[in-house]
């Protein structure tokens, strides 16, 4: 299973102390106990995704003493770990779980809380799910009989146990749908559980009355199948919704929950960020992210903008620069004196962002409710008016009542109520299958009406990350030196150094990291230096010191290291495919403009916009939307998370950060760009078949409604219709499955999911 | 006619029996991952904690 590269990146880790992974006491905060010593913890593992990822996990925490039971949920992508709170009379720290977790090359989060929810209606459809289908089978039975002839006192006796068995069915199955129409009913407005509730009681109130009167049909037994396959619908519906949520959601927070605060005495102390205020002088050891804006008093260091700008490559910041709240401060310890309170920090201008976008959303309506918009005041018109015709002709208030049940039976939004789910949830399996998540349905619906995509670059274009690109000219030896060197910085291009070569041979001498410059090492050969030219060889102006660095040896020049963001895989081929589409593409990016262009010209994108702030790709998002497009975003950064949300529907690549991903309405797990065509291609398919079932719908009742009203609706014709147009409804959704998997992404490449990404 | 008097409970009780399985599964969470049910089949150990 070459798919798991696990371990490939948990041997480089020596130098990244725990980074990325909650701290103890949270762990600890976070776990239940379970009595008898025993601790529970939930942790989420969003890069499990096959059955080698669960033995691996599972196998390297069994392996721990202090684990009893752990156990990899695939579905939700949650590791279950049930822990000894001592070993050997040894306190067991909860975060040497975690990294066990990361050294198998998963990444390992915390939940925030609220995320179980959810579930336990889930498991109150699903039980609702199964009595109605117990109950409509053995009533089934029971009326196959009456049908073949069972008649006088077998035929009452047969209606009787109907009845009886239909009763608690209903009440304990149908109470999803009379709670909801009364929600409805009593805010004066109809929705498509109106005339369900209504079918129902007055099918079971009818065919009791029926059955008293020693009458021949009677229709519990469509009744109870109608429940069974609206439930089914329903719990299709809901389990789409809260699929890949759980995974997605509710990972760890990006902010930092404290900072050390240097008092004017000179103590320090450990405060939550909320704490903190502007003025205060703060203390930022390589690793940590920034807490709240502020400017530097002293020291120096490279800073991981890319929350701000989308920009992996580091800036480096010396005192008197300022910084932003949630910058990752990469190689040197940072005195700070805070601006602003985390209240008006940047990450709090962010989520403002975010919120501020979601209107947009909010408006849109899925296509069920709007097609009960309409549906359900027509069926009850259609009813109402056949009681009415019929008590015209015949004057017969019992027999005109009985058609009345007989239309409102035969029109009950049972074929309407799969049409959507079953489309849905088959096209999110096909999509899981690509390696796509979808987080809930009308994120599909939304997918298949856009026309134009908006493409960040650093990360989503690109990988966001430098590669080494003349490994094949420089020596071999030197090559080694550099990786060797490199292994002990968190610089993204030293991991890109050490990552190009296959085994890092430990360099033995004094290595210092000097921030914003780069490493030098004291060895018996002499001093290597590897980092800027400035730096590594004393000529200073030297261009362009991001994309390349040397490695020196007291000073003379060995081999100079050039680096490149690679594109992301099959980037070019995914961006001709969406002309195919018929979609404009666009790229919207924080990053400096002769780079954009550059990459525009590469793709064959004709429009572009770069130098972004995150508020200017929300209004990028805006200004399209009033121009009467629907914009599909892709993007990863924090920077993109409010333009994700602004935008029609949002997809994010795995490797994103968590509050990108939590933006996002698709994540995919694969490196390959050629997902978000998949995806929209997926969806387009699943809005045709979900037209198609509901033209299917329409059909069936134009024939059936007829029937119904002269009469002829019998219980097993009712009976045979309606299960007819469900089934046709749902195989009509599988041939989803069977079309076309031609454009489906190839499987992963290599390492197809990178586990662990350093920064997110 | 009077079979039915016998029979009628003996298909409800094992109905009911079926539903009373499926509700105990549910609740012991066999439904919780299916996905990961799907991959342990192919696992070859016996699943319980290797611990001695």
């Amino acid at each position: 299973m070459s798919c798991c590269a696990a371990g490939v990146e948990g041997a480089l880790d020596i130098d990244r102390p725990g980074q990325g992974l909650p701290p103890s006491e949270e762990l600890w905060l976070a776990s239940h106990a379970l009595g008898d010593g025993l601790r529970q913890t939930e942790l989420s593992a969003p890069g499990v995704h096959c059955g080698a990822c669960i033995t691996t996990i599972e196998g390297a925490l069994r392996k721990r003493p202090d684990v009893e039971r752990a156990r990899v949920n695939l579905s939700s992508r949650r590791v279950s770990v049930v822990w000894k709170e001592e070993v050997a009379g040894r306190r067991s720290d909860p975060r040497e779980i975690a990294r066990a977790i990361r050294d198998c090359g998963y990444e390992a989060h915390l939940f925030a809380a609220g995320v179980e929810e959810g579930d336990v209606l889930l498991k109150q459809l699903i039980r609702a799910v199964a009595v109605a289908g117990f109950a409509a089978t053995n009533i089934m039975l029971l009326s196959v009989s009456v049908w073949s002839g069972a008649d006088a006192a077998t035929r009452d006796l047969f209606h009787w146990i109907s009845a009886m068995i239909a009763a608690p069915a209903m009440i304990y199955s149908g109470r999803f749908f009379y709670q909801s129409a009364w929600n409805a009913l009593r805010h004066g407005h109809t929705n498509m559980d109106v005339p369900i509730a209504l079918a129902v009681t007055l099918s079971y109130g009818m065919s009791l009355h029926e059955t008293i009167g020693h009458g021949e049909h009677a229709w519990f037994d469509a009744s109870v199948t109608l429940l069974f396959f609206l439930l089914i619908g329903r719990t299709l519906d809901h389990m789409m919704r809260g699929r890949a949520r759980s995974a997605i959601s509710g990972l760890a927070r990006l902010s930092p929950r404290g900072a050390t605060v240097v008092n004017p005495d000179g103590s320090r102390d450990y405060r939550p960020v909320d704490e903190i205020k502007p003025g205060e002088r703060l203390l930022v050891a390589a690793g940590e992210r920034i807490p709240v804006d502020g400017r530097v008093l002293s020291g120096a260091s490279d800073l991981d903008r890319s929350v701000v700008n989308g920009e992996s490559a580091p800036v480096a910041v010396s005192t008197g620069d300022t910084v932003q709240a949630g910058t990752l401060n990469l190689t040197g310890p940072l005195t700070l004196e805070a601006t602003a309170a985390a209240r008006d920090s940047f990450l709090a201008e962010i989520m403002g962002l975010m919120e501020a976008a979601e209107g947009g959303r909010a408006r849109y309506r899925r296509i069920a409710d709007r097609a009960a918009r309409y549906y359900s005041p027509a069926v009850h018109l259609l009813a109402l008016l056949s009681f009415i015709g019929w008590m015209l002709i015949e004057g017969d208030v019992r027999h005109a009542m009985l058609i009345a049940v007989a239309v409102l039976i035969i029109t009950c939004p049972c074929a309407l109520g799969l049409a959507v789910p079953v489309v849905q949830v088959v096209a999110a399996g096909r999509l899981f299958q690509g390696g796509v998540m979808v987080k809930d349905g009308s994120a599909m619906e939304r997918l298949s009406e856009i026309d134009t995509v908006l493409l960040d670059k650093t990360g989503t274009l690109t990988m966001g990350e430098p590669r080494l690109v003349n490994a094949g000219e420089v020596d071999p030896g030197a090559l080694a030196t550099a990786a060797a060197i490199a292994l002990h910085s968190r610089h993204p291009i030293a991991t890109a150094l050490h990552e190009a070569t296959a085994a890092v041979q430990p360099l033995v001498g004094e290595i210092r990291e000097i921030p914003g410059a780069g490493i030098e090492a004291g060895t018996s050969d002499g001093v290597y230096r590897l980092g800027s030219r400035a730096f590594a060889c004393g000529d200073a102006g030297a261009a362009n010191g991001q994309s390349e660095a040397i490695l020196s040896l007291d000073g003379r020049e060995l081999a100079c290291f050039r680096f490149e963001d690679r594109l992301r895989p099959a980037a070019r081929e995914s961006a001709d495919a969406l002309f195919r589409l018929g979609l404009t593409n666009g790229i919207l990016s924080g990053d400096r403009e002769p780079v954009v262009a550059a990459l525009a010209r590469r793709l064959g994108i004709a429009k572009w916009r770069a130098e972004l702030s995150p508020r200017g790709k929300v209004e990028a998002c805006a200004a399209a939307a009033e121009g009467g497009h629907r914009v599909l975003m892709v993007g990863d950064g924090i920077n993109d998370a409010p333009a994700l949300r602004a935008a029609h529907v949002s997809m994010a690549p795995a490797t994103a950060a968590d509050v990108g991903r939590q933006a996002a309405d698709f994540v995919f797990m694969h490196q390959g760009l050629d997902a978000v065509p998949f995806a929209i291609e997926t969806s387009r398919r699943a809005g045709r078949l979900i037209r198609q079932n509901f033209a299917l719908a329409i059909g069936y009742n134009v024939i059936a409604v007829p029937v119904a009203i002269f009469g002829y609706a019998t219980p097993l014709v009712a009976a045979v219709a309606m299960s007819t147009s469900s089934l046709i409804v749902v195989f009509n959704a599988l041939r989803l499955k069977g079309l076309g998997t031609a454009t489906a992404p190839a499987a992963p490449h290599g390492a197809g999911l990178r586990p662990v990404r350093s920064v997110p | 006619m009077n079979t039915l008097i016998y029979l009628i409970p003996i298909a409800l009780f094992l109905g009911g029996l079926g539903l009373a399985a499926f509700l105990w599964a549910l609740k012991s969470g066999q439904y919780e991952d299916l996905d990961g049910a799907s991959w342990r089949v192919l696992d070859d150990g016996d699943g319980r904690p290797e611990k001695d």
